[in-house]
């Protein structure tokens, strides 16, 4: 592949243009926020896998040998509380999204940068007063702190570690606030809404999703706080309360929350096989509306939580058709990046491989999401494995793997560095194959009738165990996977060879400004006059859009 | 593309932040941002108001009886306060606008004290709840929910006088709900206020004027909408009872 020069960058960049500790804590650049967030959503995640691990380790056999029942129930809860709230939430929009949104459109920055630095702080302040509800005693209530376990009975740090999500869904709330205003005005001239890169589209209408949900857990959160502080009777019977209400408001934004997670990453997975099939997208305006089809379908479904918890069999029935009907704009996508590649001249790097891996597994996760959104299938299979694989096939086949898949496409952009292909590959291929084989048996377990949060199984059904020795196999495959990247990526930062400024000779307008980009991003202000994945014909081979053919001629 | 735009080089306005093109991009986006808090408000709140929906339809009597235990003449007022407050915002902002930094500073000033003046009534009603034992839960420790219930023929204004089918259990989770509602728009209104003495010491500086009055006017946003939640508040907390009872027969 021909490297298309460009005029040499500038000496400065984003990440030398200040040193020292004050120049990054205190700094408004929506790149260095990325790279603050980068850190310590890593540091969260490591925490929750520990969590993962040490709950494969306990199920490895059916006696209960390694931790007591309390244990478990805290370790289980803190796993789910850390990766949710802390890492799958915040992982693409905070890093990725930051850091991309506004060179895609075309901005100095986004519309309001001590915002997004605010943003960084109460997520770091939620973060900490939850460590701080981990290390005093822990919590035990499942990530969902149901009432009236929450409220009464558990005598766990509750209340701490509510507060740390209370305040951490305020970082959410802003992010998601300043991507839409961001991408409402600050867009470049000629950047035309039909002109946004996908992933643009996608994060805005998570953004929405942050916006119109968090605050409802947040007051949601707030009351579970005061009923257990003070007894004010909202959620308990005996004062005339109900406990399903809790349910109501949690999971109102607690499933649009599973959105918040896996739009994002929809969003790179579109660039992606645009890019490495180097074909425009099939269906561009199918494959952004239907982002917001999902949004907005997203908030219509929580009842399928209460399938079980005595929801009206009618309520079951409508909410059970409209979960069926958010599987239509998520297959449209499917269907549409699989279009894409049909024909497409793709290359199999290591974001290619996270992409297709996404497409796979998400497939698996939304149709077996299907099986739970039945009512008659879903009684059977509720609160089982059947359960937990689904949603990890959507967390972290699909987050993750768009996450992970998202942060090689633009390490080079982010770093200034290429990180070593071969090691991204085969570290691709060992998450792929540790993910599988981690939950494909749940999937199995769960159907046979294994209830999830339990730390004990009967010892005389052998088919139990096996499933359960296969998944803690794959999960410490997935485990080694993942820390293969952690290493290289840390080690190119120094050592990887220097990136050019469109090592992937793309025509997006992140690629047409330095690696890494200078504190502006744009030297001038971009004029945008092209549609987003805009390739040259094939006879061009030395220029990859529209833009690098205008500039040849001038 | 690698043209740049020729933006009118024309002398920068000292307010105008260095990632904007110009003025005009920078209000529109204050603007929207302020719009799109307001919408999280009113999720925020929102969760409330779906308690206190259902709520009322299992337990109208109860609401009945505990609303009409609110003081109707101070919760009116106390409207007419916030109403006259959101108009002495709106000409603070109208005034910025066209350049009277006096009347600005003026206008500012009088939305605080009204302010205050709502915050004032709001805490007699609070003391009056105190009073009659009517705080919620363990909300005031050593004090709990406890009020004199009326035998049929006591007039007394600070017994709970039930509606037939209420309970005083049922009664709490009225009270619990009032003060959550009127707790949370009062700590927006000290918000608020904060917000206002900020922009009044910064108009004072002379920040503002007609080339640069974004802050003023999202911070009007902001007011108006603490003003409107209380518009809802009002009837659905003090004018209920009223209304329920007609129900009732």
């Amino acid at each position: 592949m021909e490297e298309f020069t460009i005029p040499k960058p500038p000496r400065t960049n984003y990440l030398n243009a200040e040193y020292g500790l004050k120049s990054w804590l205190l700094t408004r650049d929506h790149k260095r926020i990325a790279l603050l967030y980068l850190g310590a959503i890593s540091f969260f995640f490591f925490i929750g896998s520990l969590y993962a691990m040490a709950i494969r380790l306990e199920l490895l056999t059916p006696q209960g040998d390694l931790v007591q029942s309390s244990t478990y129930n805290k370790m289980f809860t803190q796993h789910g509380i850390i990766m949710v709230f802390f890492f799958l939430i915040p992982s693409i929009p905070a890093t990725l999204g930051n850091f991309l949104i506004p060179m895609m459109i075309g901005a100095k920055d986004l519309a309001f940068p001590r915002i997004n630095l605010l943003s960084w702080y109460i997520y770091i302040a939620g973060g900490i007063i939850t460590i701080y509800a981990l290390l005093a005693g822990g919590v035990d209530t499942g990530w969902t702190f149901y009432v009236p376990y929450s409220t009464t009975f558990s005598n766990s740090y509750v209340i701490a570690a509510g507060l740390g999500i209370f305040i951490n869904g305020f970082s959410s709330i802003l992010t998601g606030l300043n991507f839409i205003v961001t991408i409402h005005t600050m867009r470049a001239p000629g950047m035309t809404w039909y002109r946004l890169p996908l992933f643009v589209w996608s994060h805005y209408a998570t953004s929405l999703i942050m916006i119109l949900g968090t605050p409802v857990i947040a007051i949601t959160i707030l009351l579970v706080a005061l009923e257990r502080l003070a007894h004010i009777g909202i959620f308990d019977p005996a004062a005339g309360g109900d406990p399903i209400l809790f349910q109501h408001l949690f999971w109102f934004y607690s499933h649009p929350a599973v959105y918040i997670m896996v739009l994002p990453a929809m969003g790179v997975v579109s660039e992606l096989i645009a890019n490495f099939s180097r074909k425009n997208i099939f269906g561009y305006k199918f494959v952004a509306f239907s982002s917001l089809a999902i949004a907005v379908f997203g908030f219509l479904v929580w009842g399928h939580h209460l399938f079980v918890a005595s929801q009206s069999v009618y309520a079951g029935m409508i909410f059970s058709f409209l979960s069926f009907a958010v599987a239509i704009p998520s297959a449209i996508k499917v269907f549409n990046w699989t279009a894409t590649l049909y024909k497409g001249s793709i290359s199999y790097d290591t974001p290619m491989l996270y992409a297709l891996g996404f497409i796979g597994l998400f497939t698996l996760g939304g149709m077996t999401g299907l099986f739970l959104a039945s009512l008659a299938v879903d009684v059977h299979v509720s609160d089982t494995y059947f359960v937990v694989a689904h949603f990890h096939y959507i967390m972290v086949g699909g987050a993750l793997f768009g996450y992970l898949g998202g942060l090689h496409y633009w390490w080079p952009k982010i770093s200034g560095r290429m990180y070593p292909e071969g090691w991204g590959r085969f570290s691709a291929l060992v998450i792929y194959v540790g993910f599988n084989l981690t939950f494909l048996p749940q999937f199995v377990l769960g159907y046979m009738g294994m209830p999830r949060r339990y730390h004990t199984y009967p010892a005389d059904l052998v088919s139990w165990q096996v499933l359960h020795v296969l998944s803690t196999a794959g999960a410490s495959i997935l485990g080694v996977g993942l820390l293969i990247p952690l290493f290289y990526l840390v080690w190119s930062m120094r050592y990887g060879p220097i990136a050019a400024a469109n090592p992937w000779n793309l025509p997006g307008l992140e690629w047409q400004t330095a690696s890494p980009p200078p504190t502006e991003n744009f030297l001038v202000t971009p004029v945008v006059t092209h549609e987003a994945y805009e390739f040259a014909p094939p006879e061009h081979t030395k220029v990859v859009g529209k833009f690098e053919r205008e500039r040849v001629q001038k | 593309m690698t043209e740049g735009i020729a933006t009118t080089h024309e002398e920068h306005h000292a307010g105008l932040q260095h990632h904007f093109e110009n003025m005009e991009q920078q209000r529109e986006a204050s603007t929207l941002g302020m719009w799109v808090f307001l919408v999280t408000e009113i999720m925020f709140f929102g969760g409330l108001f779906l308690a206190y929906t259902i709520y009322r339809y299992q337990y109208p009597a109860a609401f009945a009886t505990a609303s009409n235990h609110l003081d109707i003449t101070l919760g009116a007022i106390n409207t007419a306060v916030l109403i006259v407050s959101s108009f002495t915002m709106a000409m603070a902002v109208y005034s910025t606008q066209v350049g009277k930094q006096r009347v600005t500073i003026i206008c500012l000033i009088l939305t605080m004290i009204l302010g205050a003046t709502f915050l004032g009534i709001k805490a007699v009603e609070y003391r009056d709840k105190y009073r009659d034992h009517l705080i919620p839960g363990q909300l005031i420790p050593g004090r709990p929910f406890n009020p004199e219930v009326a035998k049929p023929g006591d007039a007394d204004p600070h017994k709970l006088h039930l509606v037939e089918g209420a309970t005083v259990r049922n009664v709490e989770l009225f009270y619990w709900i009032y003060f959550a509602m009127t707790g949370l728009h009062a700590l927006h209104m000290i918000i608020g206020i904060g917000i206002m003495l900020v922009m009044t010491i910064m108009a004072w500086r002379g920040r503002y004027g007609p080339e640069y009055f974004a802050p003023i006017e999202v911070s009007g946003l902001y007011w108006h909408f603490v003003d409107i939640v209380w518009i809802f508040l009002f009837p659905l907390l003090y004018l209920l009872g009223r209304h329920l009872e007609g129900h009732l027969g």
